[in-house]
């Protein structure tokens, strides 16, 4: 496997962790590999008359500096697991989802639908019901996608990201349209939902329960890739489709429901963040978490464990981007070229070492 | 009255298809000359952002698009240098390189555009071919225009002759097709992957300077808007032909058109729908070019490029 961090690489004997476990000489390489992207964006923040070393001490005092940037960091760590997962399970079978984004934009569309119909139920029933509509709307705009990759018609990296787009309309479509606040003057956003339809919070008042999700999810899929029959033979298709193939794994099932689980923890990232962090459907929901999500999964090598471990840095840099913007001026998007950076690094990397072995 | 305005409407939206689809155009052409040498570049997206941003910053320096439009085709070339040393030299994978490079694309262009954002500058000059721009219908939708709307034929006619008509083309089909093959033959496959990537980036860059220095002609973070990854789209659907490739710009570019005009007057469907055409449109002729001939097109397929599409490299 070709973890960043070699988390994914840890012995299978057991599911007993211990930081013992955890490689020295991967870690070495990808620390060097942030060490080099940071050097590349100190070139460019130059270039632009930052003081690179002021700016990055100015993003980790925005974020890790204080308990509000901390929680900042965990909250948006949870949408960059489940994004991330949702590249990752789908990779296990040799499939690149790219469409993350628009799957966590539908899947917000549907779980607001749910709030915003049926305020009235109790929240133990309402918020249940959120996230499934979340995790059915995240498959539901998996399921072209997936089921013309099964038939080998459409290559699933084009279908996907030019659904991220469409999907974003439709959430435009019905905030400024059928679902419009309107109370919300010109300011394109759906009603508040009931405070029934809020995740409950854990560790003080910012860091909601969507964070068990995520954590369980990771594990879940560590369990069944590492511990059974399903992920011993997502593997094989991984690695050599046509000897799959002719050990009679029925690979199309496993293409469609692996691309359509993947799309439901995206589309569960989009529900959680419409009943927590903004509490109503906008069409800004995301700053492109889908898209961050890719990065973190191919940082970590498509391994649950280090995808963790790689959301929390990339949310590190992804809340200190608003500091970026608020301190130094930089647009958001500044974020975005550190975290690429990072990973082409770290792809250079791996190209080499995959074709000395 | 009606079939005037029938008539109004499709010589808006044949013009229109021109016009908007020009970018696309170049932007497909370039990528079809890279993946006929077996390496794909989701990176497209970002070249043409930084053609695009590159080009503005061009023009908006020295006060001439046409200084633009030479900035942003180097840039774009140099952007995908990067990819090539990605790929081509150290073997990263294709499609993650290729979507990590569109995410650098779109941070390193947002903060070096960010202070044109405001700026305004005198876009490419339309210019029109005597008599013939008089043509009834068609006439001023294929013979007016700025120099890259007019020179969306011709050009595709050149990248056919390269690809098909010199040493050059077959030297790169043959990479295309097989490294080892090509090796063998005397050929240096890495560095024509190079020269590819680069006469591709060009040719990308080419189609993002147009969307900033005519099309919009203003600078705004994230502008190409997924018009690379509809021209690797179309490039599928065009089954790596230069010429057809016209066909498929020309459909998007119509389908963009189109969609402006039906806001324009009014046609009582929500502009947000409207905009999902140009993304729905490229996959529903990809799959009805698929479904309509089975079989056949998974030939023309440059081998190459087979095993990234597997998901191997």
């Amino acid at each position: 496997m070709n973890s960043a961090l070699g988390l994914a690489a840890w012995p299978g004997r057991g599911l007993v962790l211990s930081w013992r476990q955890i490689p020295a000489r991967p870690t070495l390489r990808f620390l060097g590999a942030l060490l080099v992207a940071l050097a590349a964006f100190g070139v460019v923040l130059l270039l632009q008359g930052r003081n690179p070393l002021l700016v990055y001490a100015s993003m980790i005092s925005g974020t890790l500096g204080t308990p509000f940037g901390r929680s900042e960091v965990l909250v948006k760590s949870i949408p960059l697991v489940l994004c991330a997962l949702a590249v990752a399970l789908p990779a296990r079978v040799g499939l690149v989802n790219v469409g993350g984004e628009g799957q966590l934009y539908t899947g917000a569309w549907l779980a607001s639908g749910v709030a915003l119909f049926l305020p009235d139920l109790p929240a133990w029933l309402l918020l249940p019901m959120m996230m499934l509509a979340g995790m059915a709307g995240g498959a539901l705009w998996a399921l072209v996608p997936a089921l013309l990759r099964a038939r080998g018609w459409m290559n699933e990296v084009i279908s996907t990201l030019l659904l991220n787009y469409v999907a974003i309309l439709l959430v435009q479509f019905f905030v400024f349209g059928p679902w419009k606040d309107p109370q919300s003057a010109n300011f394109p956003q759906s009603r508040a939902f009931t405070p029934s339809a809020h995740l409950p919070t854990l560790l003080g008042d910012r860091v909601h329960i969507g964070i068990i999700f995520a954590v369980c999810a990771a594990l879940v899929l560590l369990v069944v890739l590492r511990r059974t029959r399903w992920g011993f033979e997502m593997r094989a298709i991984g690695g050599n489709p046509e000897a799959a193939r002719r050990a009679g794994i029925p690979i199309s099932t496993y293409v469609v429901v692996g691309l359509l689980l993947g799309a439901a923890l995206a589309g569960l990232a989009g529900a959680t963040e419409v009943s927590s962090v903004q509490g109503r459907l906008r069409p800004t929901l995301s700053p492109g978490y889908g898209f961050i999500g890719f990065l973190v999964s191919w940082l970590a090598g498509h391994g649950p464990l280090s995808t963790i471990v790689m959301a929390l840095l990339m949310a590190v840099l992804t809340a200190s981007g608003d500091a970026l913007q608020l301190a130094q001026k930089l647009p958001y998007a500044s974020v975005d070229l550190l975290m690429a950076l990072t990973l082409c690094v770290v792809l250079v990397q791996r190209g080499r070492k995959e074709q000395s072995t | 009255m009606t079939l005037a305005v029938i008539l109004a409407v499709a010589q808006g939206v044949l013009t229109g298809a021109f016009r908007s689809g020009t970018s696309i155009l170049y932007a497909a052409l370039g990528e079809v000359i890279v993946e006929r040498t077996g390496v794909i570049n989701l990176g497209l997206e970002g070249c043409m952002l930084v053609g695009a941003c590159s080009g503005f910053i061009a023009a908006a320096g020295t006060g001439s698009a046409y200084v633009g439009l030479v900035a942003g085709a180097i840039a774009g070339s140099a952007f995908n240098l990067l990819l090539g040393y990605m790929v081509v030299t150290r073997r990263a994978n294709q499609l993650a390189s290729g979507l990590a490079l569109q995410f650098l694309a779109l941070g390193l262009t947002a903060i070096f555009g960010a202070t044109f954002v405001q700026r305004r500058i005198d876009g490419l000059d339309t210019v029109q071919v005597p008599v013939l721009a008089d043509l009834p219908l068609a006439g001023q939708a294929i013979f007016q225009g700025d120099i890259l709307t007019l020179g969306l034929v011709p050009v595709s006619l050149v990248v056919w002759w390269l690809l098909f008509r010199t040493r050059w083309g077959l030297s790169l089909r043959t990479v295309g097709e097989s490294r080892v093959v090509a090796f063998a033959a005397g050929l240096r496959p890495e560095w024509l992957q190079y020269q590819a990537l680069m006469v591709g980036g060009l040719l990308g860059g080419i189609g993002g300077a147009h969307l900033s220095l005519s099309y919009a002609r203003v600078w705004i973070e994230g502008m190409t808007a997924g018009r690379g990854f509809i021209a690797v789209a179309l490039v599928i659907f065009a089954t790596w032909h230069p010429l057809r490739v016209i066909l498929g710009a020309l459909l998007f570019g119509g389908a963009i058109a189109l969609q402006l005009q039906l806001q324009a007057r009014n046609a009582g469907v929500s502009p947000f729908l409207l905009d999902m055409l140009p993304y729905l449109l490229p996959l529903a002729v990809l799959l009805l070019a698929r479904l309509w001939s089975r079989g056949t097109r998974q030939n023309q397929i440059p081998e190459g490029l087979f095993a990234v599409f597997e998901g191997t490299r």
